[in-house]
């Protein structure tokens, strides 16, 4: 990582995008970089639209505004496509990952002139399958490692597992389930790359 | 030995109370302080602090109960927010009168109305002249290096004044970023052990707190505090140089960044003042002499140091984070414009006021405001606005 990466991740309040962008700064950090996750504040409802950034970077983070120019967007809830400008500002070379079943090719169009890298994930299907439950927050968090390569794979899936086995040490089966849901990710993702 | 770790500036708060592990701590939850008090019940819950934690009705009953606590003999502090200090009011008069040396660590958000929970400085430059030194920080380590210095301050004999550690609400409060933590023990024996001299339990001197003072004492009261608030500049240089030595981190009542040889300097305090100087190093690359002056310590104001900073720049930009709606800027503006004014210095001075109720403050807005400061010094003809807003709406936003 040669220079630093704004993210900008838009979700609905209760999916978890605001958690997957403090575990991206939380995995980051484990890797020696400097790291910023926070959220955007307002009247928090669950289902209203929310913002969450992170900016990671080899040098000190002093900026402390909104992120307006990122390099990779993440869209939690793809009905949000419909309501929130999500490519505003997003870099021409930069990349926005959504959570949809459908191909790229299919949500393109509805990106206005956004001419950079589209990636989407299905991550209702992947959760579903490695958790048995809807947490769209695990399979996006992958993606956006696996997408940008802000870190080496397997060091990603080792301090993943790290940081499961400390959070859910009550709750050993939980632990399985995640880390499958990150491969399955990056087997989903794989040939989109 | 020093920990690296990461974490939001309520938690780095709440972890630098339980190293100091005070006596007591009574508190009521307000947005967005509220998670102080609760990791710190966490940390009394799982074993690892001592402290008395006081769950009250009220932040008048918080700040009540803290006095209460601290008069009795016993190492005090609270934690606040917003309408949760304006509540506090009649309280932090009586904490700096009776010469509390008790500690309130504030997150700072907005007061009504409009209704909002975002960060701006109204709330503590609300509470600027109720005889609490004040600290502000740019980020969560400072927050946390403040709280531990806030004991040795507040303690001092030459002191004895309440001390407020401030942090911007949500954008520090809530932002993970790393930070590096000192070892317990090498903080215990920074804060030292409490000797409270004179307090209510002590069978063997009784004395009394808060009685009624007649006019004819009650001046000389009032003097002594102002002498104490005063004195306490020393204390504070003093400590945070401790600091520094032990540490290695921190600064004195300001950060001059960049300042030396700058012909434009901003003063600036709380996290916006990372943004600007984020700006001055982009400006510093066009060939720009452009500086940041990022003020810690309001209370004691350090106007002499402040003045002495900008005797040799062509302009200065004062940024504050509230209005005091006297007409023609913030407090930071009154105080600055009046400390020039005492020293014989008279940059060209333009008032500014941004962030309020969490209007965002980006390294565009510092580009804008240093291009303005150039027109403002360059142009002797130009009608210079002395007060302006930063990032309004306009009719067209609309």
């Amino acid at each position: 990582m040669d220079k630093g990466i704004e993210i900008r991740w838009h979700g609905r309040g209760g999916q978890g995008a605001k958690t997957a962008a403090l575990l991206l700064a939380d995995v980051c950090f484990k890797t020696g970089a400097y790291v910023q996750g926070f959220p955007e504040y307002g009247p928090e409802r669950m289902g209203a639209p929310i913002t969450a950034f992170n900016r990671i970077s080899p040098d000190e983070i002093r900026v402390h505004s909104n992120i307006y120019y990122p390099d990779l967007v993440v869209v939690v809830d793809e009905t949000l496509l419909r309501s929130v400008d999500v490519t505003a500002g997003l870099k021409d070379d930069g990349a926005i990952i959504i959570n949809t079943e459908k191909d790229p090719s299919a949500i393109r169009p509805m990106l206005k002139e956004f001419k950079g890298r589209v990636y989407t994930l299905d991550a209702r299907d992947i959760s579903v399958k490695a958790l048995g439950k809807y947490f769209p927050n695990t399979p996006m968090l992958s993606a956006v490692v696996a997408v940008t390569g802000i870190m080496e794979w397997p060091v990603f899936i080792k301090e993943m597992r790290a940081s499961y086995e400390h959070k859910f040490a009550k709750k050993p089966e939980v632990i399985d389930g995640n880390m499958k849901a990150l491969e399955l990710t990056y087997e989903t993702l794989k040939e989109q790359l | 030995m020093s920990i690296k770790d990461r974490m939001s500036g309520n938690e780095a708060v709440a972890y630098a109370i339980k190293q100091i592990d005070p006596d007591v701590m009574p508190a009521f939850p307000i947005t967005p302080s509220t998670e102080i008090p609760q990791l710190v019940s966490n940390y009394i819950a799982n074993g690892q602090m001592n402290t008395e934690f006081i769950p009250v009705e009220s932040e008048h009953s918080s700040m009540s109960a803290t006095i209460g606590a601290e008069a009795a003999g016993a190492r005090s502090l609270t934690a606040t927010s917003s309408c949760g200090l304006a509540l506090m009011w009649e309280e932090l008069l009586v904490a700096a009168s009776n010469r509390m040396p008790c500690v309130l660590a504030l997150v700072n958000r907005t007061l009504s109305g409009p209704i909002n929970i975002n960060c701006d400085h109204s709330d503590s430059m609300g509470a600027r002249d109720t005889g609490w030194i004040q600290i502000y920080a740019e980020n969560n380590q400072e927050a946390y290096d403040n709280m531990l210095q806030a004991f040795p301050i507040a303690e001092d004999e030459h002191v004895h004044l309440p001390v407020m550690i401030c942090q911007d609400g949500f954008i520090t409060s809530h932002a993970v970023q790393n930070i590096i933590l000192n070892e317990d023990k090498d903080v215990c024996e920074f804060v030292g052990e409490y000797n409270p001299g004179e307090f209510l339990l002590n069978k063997g001197n009784p004395v009394a707190f808060g009685p009624y003072a007649l006019s004819c004492y009650s001046m000389e009261a009032k003097k002594a505090q102002e002498k104490a608030m005063e004195d306490s500049k020393a204390v504070i240089a003093k400590v945070a140089k401790d600091y520094r030595e032990r540490f290695g981190r921190g600064f004195t009542f300001f950060e001059e960044y960049r300042t030396s040889d700058a012909d434009h300097i901003m003063i600036i305090m709380g996290s916006a003042a990372g943004t600007a100087k984020q700006a001055v190093d982009d400006l510093r690359n066009q060939g720009k002499k452009v500086g940041v002056l990022k003020l810690r310590v309001f209370r004691p104001f350090p106007g002499q140091e402040i003045a002495n900073v900008l005797q040799n720049c062509k302009s200065v930009a004062i940024m504050d984070r509230t209005e005091s709606y006297n007409g023609h800027g913030g407090p930071l503006s009154s105080e600055v414009r009046a400390a020039l004014f005492e020293s014989k210095t008279y940059p060209e001075v333009v008032c500014y006021t941004y962030g309020l109720a969490g209007r965002d403050f980006t390294v565009e807005d510092v580009y804008e405001i240093f291009e303005e400061l150039e027109n403002v010094s360059s142009n002797n003809n130009i009608s210079i606005i002395q007060h302006r807003y930063i990032n309004l709406r306009t009719k067209e936003d609309r």
